[in-house]
Order: structure tokens, then sequence, then C-alpha cells
């Protein structure tokens, strides 16, 4: 448990994506099975233990140290877990458990007995040990590590390719002994999942203006590019499962269209919300059907989920995948008729001769949930991975607005002694400024030593890396932020939450006074949610 | 004598009417006796200043010879009468120098802890228990949620971390005194012995902890590290060096903190700190209350930290105590 409880402080504090990589390879290496199984598994969700209300933490924690002292040691810690894994009276014993035993401790509690179990395994662990513990049965370890990198993690382990850990990953439970004996070459490749498997994913590259000059309109296929969630529809044996493009299986969010799976095969497409009018429906809808582990009637009927097929890797127990894609889609399209057309209906292939006719599709899409175009060659064979050349997207240009620098954050790493991370605001009613959003790319390291400057001469006040800047309506830094799209948002105080904001440019011309107000962002959103 | 009359809380600091002198004053006073050299304890412009020798060498290091107007020294151990007043340092175990000061006037004794701590420290003297009427003891760490780690522990996390990312220069804030000289020597302890590189801030009190005879190893100017050229050394810095441009002659670094403070994740966020170190030059709550058991004097008074939970913790252990409130002591000192 003490290793487990490093890894994941170290995680917590580490922000870059190489270092927890490290982190997580080198713990994943280092640590025996199972112990570094279960530890994959809590931090992939793939743990299940029974669950203690923070109440009943509270109270057993009470039951043993003075209220008065308890009281004001969580007022100065702020985080519950935290506070009882400090004071917990006891220094931790020699014996302390490992990861293994606490998780076999915990699966073998009832509901009814885990507070006691809880409370015995924090007498003998020490005081990471017993955090780690605490958020594990309160559920959310919390330390910025999605599957999908911890995938990656087991990919550098064993020097495979991340598609071929998602493609096995679905045969495998925790504690995952068969996989990490095949990573260590100590077994052989755990058979994928027999039904309904995840098949690793195609991805594409942005089109450049010299990959367009130098594409040949006669070898390739236009597609709408959709902004939902690119999935995996997969059915067979009996089986149907709904898979994100990482590969999770998110089957359980979405019984109403995974009813609608009626083949044995995989389908490549995107995860849409169909809107009442018939059309599709806005990313800020489909994202009321996300990150949910279950989904409520009412949640699907007002936001009914549908797949829109791109692509068809397997049929009926054949693998569809080294075919041309003019082939797959022949495929795709003499199966489609037999589906709900409510549930899964293509996405339509776009007529086109010349390269000015793409441009003036890319302009001018039917829709607004359309993102821009998807170019795909003809004789292509679906490849996992994202190999350059076969698939292009050549998204919208962004929305763009002009916004003043509010606070900055000094950066890590590389960006160690930069204010690299900014927050910027609109002009509200009041004349005062609201905070929109916040990027931290976007800008070259000439622009970001400039910027960095700025802050540190035009400083008003300063909280630990945070530096609030002027930014009076003569007086402030402008920047061009340019952004994918907007949504409605309670977590930020202006309403809004933006998709993808950076900066593009630095607008030295500009007196802040000139800046976008918050009215012009929200005749941006999309309609529906004006308000 | 009341206790009172021994020891009297004034504006500018801890008073002893009998002996005419001030113990750590936060303002200049004809006499003012010093527990130890850091700057909230250690201030400038006292007419006379009597501290054990290293305290004041290093406030002349700190603060330029003319700190004050005239200074005595005195050792760990030694008796000198005041006026009225007997006074006596005795170690303190916080920094090298560190002191705690008993006063005896009246019959009754009352010992200043200045700031102390329990943990076996291998750059300074250990804290000595003395038997007291009134102790006056410091609450930093006064709450029940810090309980430091073992100090070796720490140091090897950091040696860990070493190993693992072994291109990126591992940058740790320190306080410049004290601090700085025991990780570097927790660090000799675990056997590293790579040059370990200072920032000019801390270069005379290295220098200086070495000529006191506490072996530091080789000890390189971060000044002179050009970017990327250290590659995965140890880089000592106080933390202000963090915000500054200094930062930006290393290429890629991993920025840590060794503080008691470093216990709270969320004052570990605040601070930036990719690996935050638990180590402290105070007492935790198990020291403190250690000690209070162990002292169980008539009085104690709780000065700068956190006064309230200590002073609970004494109401409900049949102990007689009363917050202080000194102004002017760095409850959020870098430490």
């Amino acid at each position: 448990m003490r290793r487990f409880a490093a890894l994941l402080e170290r995680l917590a504090f580490t922000p870059a994506r190489n270092g927890k990589l490290r982190l997580l390879a080198d713990y994943l290496r280092d640590t025996p099975d199972p112990d570094r199984g279960w530890a994959l598994a809590a931090l992939t969700g793939g743990l299940d233990v029974a669950s203690v209300k923070p109440a009943l933490l509270r109270d057993v924690t009470t039951a043993r140290v003075d209220a008065e002292l308890f009281a004001l040691s969580h007022d100065f810690v702020g985080d519950l877990a935290e506070t009882i894994a400090l004071i917990w009276p006891t220094r931790g014993s020699a014996d302390a458990p490992r990861l293994a035993t606490v998780v076999d401790t915990l699966h073998a509690a009832s509901r009814r007995e885990a507070p006691q179990v809880v409370e015995r395994l924090l007498d003998r662990l020490d005081p990471p040990a017993r955090f780690a513990l605490l958020k594990l049965v309160t559920g959310g370890l919390r330390v910025g590590v999605s599957a999908r990198l911890a995938k990656q993690a087991l990919a550098d382990l064993g020097g495979r390719d991340v598609a071929d850990i998602e493609e096995v990953w679905h045969g495998l439970a925790p504690p995952y002994a068969a996989l990490f004996a095949w990573l260590t070459a100590a077994g052989p490749r755990p058979a994928p999942a027999s039904d309904a498997p995840f098949r690793p994913v195609m991805l594409s590259h942005p089109l450049g203006a010299e990959d367009l000059a130098r594409l040949d309109p006669a070898d390739f296929a236009a597609e709408w590019k959709w902004d939902g969630i690119r999935v995996q529809a997969a059915a067979g044996n009996g089986r149907r499962r709904l898979y994100s493009r990482t590969g999770d299986d998110i089957t359980a969010a979405f019984p109403d269209l995974v009813e609608a799976l009626a083949f044995d095969g995989a389908i490549d497409g995107e995860l849409l919300v169909r809107a009442g009018h018939g059309g599709v429906a806005s990313f800020s809808d489909l994202q009321q059907r996300l990150n949910r582990k279950s989904v409520t009637p009412a949640q699907m009927r007002r936001f009914p989920a549908f797949l829109r097929a791109y692509d068809l890797l397997a049929l009926d127990g054949r693998d569809l995948r080294p075919l041309p894609f003019t082939e797959r889609r022949a495929a795709l399209e003499a199966l489609a008729p037999g589906l709900d057309p409510a549930r899964i209906d293509l996405s339509p292939l776009l007529p086109f001769a010349t390269r000015d006719d793409l441009a003036r599709l890319r302009d001018t899409p039917p829709e607004p949930v359309i993102e821009g175009l998807m170019l795909k060659r003809r004789d292509s064979p679906y490849l996992a991975g994202r190999p350059k050349g076969p698939w292009w997207k050549w998204k919208r240009d962004p929305r763009l607005v002009d916004a003043v620098l509010m606070y900055a954050q000094r950066g890590h790493g590389k960006r160690s002694g930069f204010y690299s991370d900014f927050t910027f605001g609109v002009w509200a009613a009041d004349d005062t400024l609201v905070p929109v959003g916040k990027a931290y790319f976007g800008f070259t390291d000439a622009e970001l030593a400039e910027i960095d400057r700025w802050v540190r001469h035009n400083t008003t006040d300063r909280f630990g890396p945070v530096r609030a800047v002027r930014a009076d309506p003569d007086h402030g830094l402008v920047f061009e932020v340019a952004f994918e799209g907007l949504a409605r948002s309670t977590r930020h105080r202006s309403g809004l939450a933006m998709r993808f904001p950076r900066i593009s440019r630095l607008r030295r011309d500009k007196p802040p006074r000139e800046a976008d107000r918050i009215e012009t962002l929200e005749a941006m959103l999309p309609p529906g949610t004006e308000d | 004598m009341t206790l009172r009359d021994l020891l009297t809380p004034r504006p500018e600091g801890l008073y002893c009417p009998a002996g005419d002198f001030h113990i750590d004053p936060v303002r200049p006073v004809a006499r003012a006796l010093i527990t130890h050299a850091h700057s909230d304890h250690a201030r400038p412009g006292h007419a006379a200043v009597l501290a054990t020798r290293e305290t004041l060498d290093m406030m002349a290091i700190r603060l330029g010879d003319d700190f004050a107007a005239s200074r005595q020294p005195i050792a760990l151990g030694e008796t000198l009468d005041l006026g009225g007043a007997r006074v006596r340092f005795h170690p303190a175990g916080h920094v090298l120098g560190s002191a705690q000061i008993a006063v005896e006037a009246g019959g009754r004794r009352a010992v200043v802890s200045g700031d102390y701590k329990r943990t076996p420290d291998p750059t300074c003297a250990p804290f000595e228990p003395v038997a007291c009427d009134l102790f006056v003891t410091e609450a930093t760490f006064g709450l029940p949620v810090f309980r430091h780690p073992d100090p070796a522990d720490e140091t090897r996390k950091l040696l860990a971390s070493l190993a693992q990312f072994p291109d990126r220069a591992h940058l740790v804030g320190v306080y410049a005194l004290g601090k700085a000289q025991r990780l570097i020597r927790l660090l000799r302890d675990a056997g590293h012995d790579a040059p370990i590189h200072v920032h000019g801030a801390l270069r005379r009190l290295c220098d200086y902890y070495a000529s006191r005879g506490i072996d530091l190893g080789e000890i390189a100017d971060a000044t002179a590290a050009d970017r990327g050229g250290v590659g995965g050394a140890v880089v000592l810095a106080p933390p202000s060096a963090f915000g500054d441009v200094w930062i930006r002659r290393f290429a890629d670094p991993l920025v840590g903190f060794a503080s008691g403070w470093m216990q709270i994740r969320a004052r570990a966020r605040q601070h930036g700190a990719e690996l935050p170190l638990v180590l402290s030059d105070h007492c935790d709550w198990d020291g403190l209350t250690a000690t209070l058991t162990e002292l169980s004097p008539a009085e104690t008074w709780v000065t700068h930290g956190r006064e309230e939970a200590l002073v609970r913790w004494c109401a409900l252990n049949g102990l007689a105590a009363r917050p202080l409130h000194l102004v002017g002591y760095e409850d959020e000192a870098e430490d």
C-alpha cells in the first residue's frame, strides 16, 4: 500500500504527461503481482469496492479524536480524507497490509461492515496509505490519470503500441496477471474478448495548405466531420457494446443506442444526440449524456443518442479492415437499411470534383454541429493509430474573440520561470471583466517571453503562483483567442465554457476597452442554448 | 513574583523587568537576547545583543556587520547574571546556534523556547528539556494533522526522483538558514556524494556551517550552471527564486519544496511543488505535546502558530495554558 500511496502522491503533483507516464511505467514494472494489477484497476476506474459515506468516516474519527481539534484541523486542511489520514491517532504498523490485501479485505466486506473494516485498516496504515485508502472507498483518486494514459504506460512498459493494449484490454479483468505476464515477456498475448471485441481505431491528421495542394481529389472521398464523440459499436455472440475511441467500454450509459446494434460486427461512427427537429443537437446536449455510469429514462427521452456510421470494420465473422475504404463503405451501405434509422444512420458521402468544391463545402456546412470535412483515401485499408496520408481532417476556421488578460500562472518544467497559463475575460454588462477561459498555448517562445515581461511589470496582486495583472479599459493586454465552440457552463462565473481555447495573436494595437463583450460570445452559442 | 512579573508581553516582544531585556524583540530595543538567527527572531537595530556565537555570526552574515551597536556571545550551558535576573542558554535543536533562553528571578524560572524541534538533526545540538515554571512554546505546526515523517524517508523520496528523472535538475526550495544545510547533510548521510548546487543566497551560510565543522561535501554555485548543464543535479534555492527569471537557467527543472507545510496538499499546490518534501525544523504536534507532557510546567504560553489548538490540548490534559498573541513572528514562514 505504501508504494501505491507514494505513486498516487507523485502523480497528483506531476503536471506533465511524460512525467506521469514514467512514474506509472516504473511502478508497474517494479511492483509485484497482484498489487500492480489492483493499482491499475484503481487508476482506470475498474476497481469496484464497497463505498463508505464521508459522514461515517467523520464519525469514526471523532470517536477517537477530540471534536474541536478535529474541526480546527479540518478547517485548516480543507479536504476531509486528508484530514482523517493525517489526524488518525495511530502511527501505522510495521506489518502494514499490501494493496492486494486491502482490496481483498474491502471486497469481502458488506456495505454495513465497510466502515468498521476501514477503521481497522486505518489503524494499520501510515498517513499516505490512509489517504489512498480513504480516496478508494469514497470514490475518486483524482490524480489526473486517464485510462488512456494508463494504457500508454502499459505500452511503454512492454515496448508495444498502445493499440495492442487496447485490442486485448476487454478480454482482461483485474488484477491483470495475464497482461503483465505478456508485457514482461513471461507469457503469451492474452486473447481479446471473444464477443464484441474492440478494434483499435484509425485517426486522421490535420490538413495543411501544402497537403491540400498535393492532394488529388480523385483519390479521396469526403464526409462531414461531426462534432460528437467518436465511438465504435460492436456486436456478436449475443453481446452488444459501445466503446470510446480509446477502447473504454461506455455501453452502460447508452442503452437506447446499444439496443439497436442488431448486427454481428463493428461499426466506426460518431455518437450524437438527436435534436427535437430531427437534426443533430449541439455538443453541449451530448455532454448531458457523457461521463455517466448509468442513465435515466428522462435523460434518454430528452437527449436521445444515435450513431452516425462512418465505417464497417467487421461483419459476420469477417475482418473488413484490410479492404479498401470503398469496399468497406459499400458493405456499410448494404448493412444500414436493416438497422433502426432512428438510432443508426449513414454519414453521407459528399459529392465534389475539385479542391475548390471542398473549400466551399467546408465553409458552408448545413448544420452547426459540423466542424469541418473528413477526407479519406478511397484505396486505403483501415489502419490502427494515426498513419499520415490516408485520412485528413480539414476543420472549419476557429471562432475568434478579443479578450483581456486577467490572471497569469507560472508554468512547470520547460516553462519554469515563465508566466505561461493565462486567464482572460471579456466585458460584462456592468463594464467589469468576467473571465471566460484559460489558455496556455498558441504563442511562440518569443511571444511568451514578451507576455511574461508584461505580466511582471503589470502585476496588481499575487496568489501563490498566480498573478493578477492590470486590466483597465485603457491599460491591459489583449489577446485574440481562438476556440472551437462555446457551451453553457455552471462551472464558470461567465456561465460559458470554451472548447479548446488558445491564444492566436497578441493584439498589442488594441486597448482593452475595444475587446469583445459577453453579448458577442452569447451570440455564438449554438441554437437552443441561448437561454 | 508572579510569572507575569518575570516575563511581560509587550509590543516589542517578551520583556524581563528584573533583567531589563527583551527576548527576540520585533522592534529595536536597548538589550535583546536572541534565540536564533532566523529573520523574524533576529532583527537589526538593537543597541546590545546577547546570543550564541553562531547566532551572532550568522546575524552578521545576513544583516551586515553593523546589525547591533554591541554584541556579546554566550555559550550553550553558560550562566550569566543580568541585573536581577539569571539567564542561561540551552540548545533548542532548531538550527545551528539555536537556543532556548531560561530566565530566573525571584525563585521562578521561565524558559522561552524560541523555535525548536525534537527530531534528531545532524547540523545542530539536540533540544534539551529544562524544568521550569513557565514554558513559552511556539506552535507553528500546532495542529494534530502535523506529524512530520522520518526525514530519511523524505530524503529518499528526493533521491528516488533523481533516479527516475536523471535528466532534470531537481530544484528544491529551502529556507536559506538551517533547512538548506540540514537537507544537504541528510543527502550526504543517504549516500548522495555528487556536488550539490546552491543559489547565491545560500552560499555564505553553507560555507559558515562548514567552517563550524558540519561537513556538507562538495557545494557548487548554481549561478555558474548553464542551461541544461547541471542535468539531474540537486539545486537548492530560496523559494522566491522560483518566481524569478533565475530559474530559466535550467532546461526542464523539477521543482520541489522542503518544508513542514508540504504536509498539506493544498499548500504544496499553492507553491507549485512537483515534489513536496515534508521536512521541518519545528516540532510537529507529537513533538509539542510530548514536550509539554515531559516538562509539565505550572503555566504554558503559546505563541506564533496555531495557538488555539495547542491551548485546547492543554485544557484536555490538565495543563494551564494561554495564547500569547505576539505579533511580528512569521506564522507562515518558509519553514
